[in-house]
């Protein structure tokens, strides 16, 4: 593997940041797209120069950009998010019934195995699917039809669809989330979904152990075992050992279970990392010192990494797809925060350095490995 | 006849051209007709200015012509006759609202 290329997206715009595999000397492109608001990069594991942007602003509306030259030069293509036949309504913040209405993609999840495969998981909450790279995108609607849908209500950043688990080889098996509706699971390649939210306890919604309305923020899974899942709810770390039928809490010693981002060491599927953050009011690391937390036992147990991290008056958020971790062998685990900094540790957590400081808010962060 | 356009600096930048776009539109010219010009001969603009399938212009996007807000006029009423006649641009631009 000859380095990495770290994609950022942010509020005013997109940057591309590369290295080779000591991971210490970075060049930083960009602005690209400045002044569009960049909620998330993602780039093909199956095609490793196709990048994509979700690229949108209130006054424009949505773009999609795509590469297929590592980042060099893009193009717009499809950026047509019609919701399939009656879209009904959802519940809106002050329990009233609110039409569906697209807002703005989310988080874009290319197929681990169709370079010309991509899915969408966008505001208002549903799940879109090109096999055109792109070029044109249909609604999995299903989803959005499930039987729970007009009950559900956004989350304080909209009823959004954020992320989205694709299977290594089972292109039937689709595991999103939706803030603040929950998990949900198709094992026919989007026809059908069950909720999967057995074992949530969420103390803000009148049935703590509801089938849906939880606040799940994030979800992450090893590839080699898609079974295990982990999430950063809303409070709560959380994991599945049967594809998310049922969940056990794993916050264990965590100084705050309040949080945005969890994921997997890319060659120990127990090794997971979370950004412990005060509270569902103070958006902030606790004590003003930024500090990711490692479990090496799949969780419960938890270290405090802290080397080369603000260790005081350190008042930032890490959003929900702000963290990525490379595949290099001595694994990279990276994140952005608001403040605009971008961090990596080159050796799976033990230290850190800041990539770049002083960008725009920091919206969302992958990685990609390459060849 | 030829319409002038000016576009703001983002969609420009979109779909690739510098200073005022020249569109060419049956008369009578009229914003919807206009538009529709627009998207077709620069596609990437499509559901930038204007929703997808509603058609219905995008809240934050402003129609100006003759130093008057036609933001509000029906989509199928005539331009104004300085604009239909090139005198005067019809100019699209981003309303004030922060950020």
């Amino acid at each position: 593997m000859s380095g990495v290329r770290v994609l950022v997206g942010t509020r005013k715009g997109a940057f591309i940041l590369t290295a080779d595999g000591n991971r210490s000397d970075w060049k930083v492109e960009g602005p690209l797209f400045g002044g569009w608001e960049i909620y998330h990069v993602q780039g093909s594991s199956v095609a490793q120069d196709r990048i994509f942007v979700a690229q949108s602003t209130d006054w424009f509306g949505q773009l999609i950009q795509r590469s297929d030259d590592g980042g060099r030069t893009f193009e717009a293509v499809g950026n047509e998010f019609s919701y399939e036949g009656e879209t009904g309504t959802h519940q809106w913040y002050d329990g009233t019934p609110h039409p569906w209405e697209f807002a703005r993609v989310w988080h874009i999840e290319p197929s681990p195995t169709d370079a010309d495969v991509v899915y969408a998981g966008v505001e208002d909450a549903a799940l879109f699917r090109s096999s055109d790279g792109g070029k044109s995108w249909s609604e999995l609607s299903a989803l959005r039809r499930h039987a729970t849908a007009a009950g559900w209500q956004p989350g304080a950043g909209g009823l959004c669809l954020h992320t989205v688990l694709l299977h290594p080889s089972d292109p039937n098996r689709i595991v999103v989330a939706i803030s603040a509706a929950g998990a949900f699971r198709s094992d026919d390649g989007g026809a059908t979904w069950i909720p999967i939210n057995r074992g949530l306890v969420s103390e803000q919604i009148p049935d703590p152990n509801a089938e849906v309305g939880h606040c799940v923020h994030r979800l992450a899974m090893h590839p080699s075992r898609p079974d295990v899942l982990f999430m950063q709810k809303h409070w709560d770390v959380m994991r599945s050992d049967d594809g998310g039928r049922s969940w056990r809490e794993v916050s264990g010693n965590l100084p705050t279970d309040f949080g945005f981002v969890v994921d997997v060491h890319a060659h120990e599927p127990d090794t997971v990392y979370v950004i412990p953050i005060t509270s569902d009011s103070e958006h902030y690391p606790p004590e003003g010192k930024l500090r990711v937390y490692r479990s090496r036992s799949g969780g419960e147990e938890w270290e405090a990494l802290s080397k080369g991290l603000p260790q005081e008056h350190c008042y930032v958020n890490v959003l929900r797809d702000a963290m990525a971790v490379d595949r290099m062998d001595s694994c990279g685990v990276y994140f952005g925060t608001t403040g605009g900094d971008v961090y990596v540790s080159p050796d799976a957590g033990d230290t850190w350095q800041a990539i770049v400081s002083n960008l725009p808010p920091v919206l969302s962060v992958e990685v990609q490995t390459l060849a | 006849m030829t319409v002038r356009v000016v576009l703001p600096a983002h969609l420009r930048k979109l779909a690739g051209v510098a200073g005022e776009l020249e569109i060419e539109v049956t008369a009578p010219a009229t914003v919807r007709s206009l538009l529709d010009a627009v998207e077709e001969r620069h596609p990437t603009l499509r559901g930038t200015i204007r929703e997808h399938g509603t058609g219905r212009r995008r809240p934050y996007v402003r129609f100006f012509a003759c130093r008057e807000d036609i933001s509000h006029e029906a989509p199928d009423l005539p331009l104004p006759a300085a604009v239909a006649a090139g005198d005067e641009p019809f100019i699209v631009l981003g309303a004030m609202s922060g950020g």
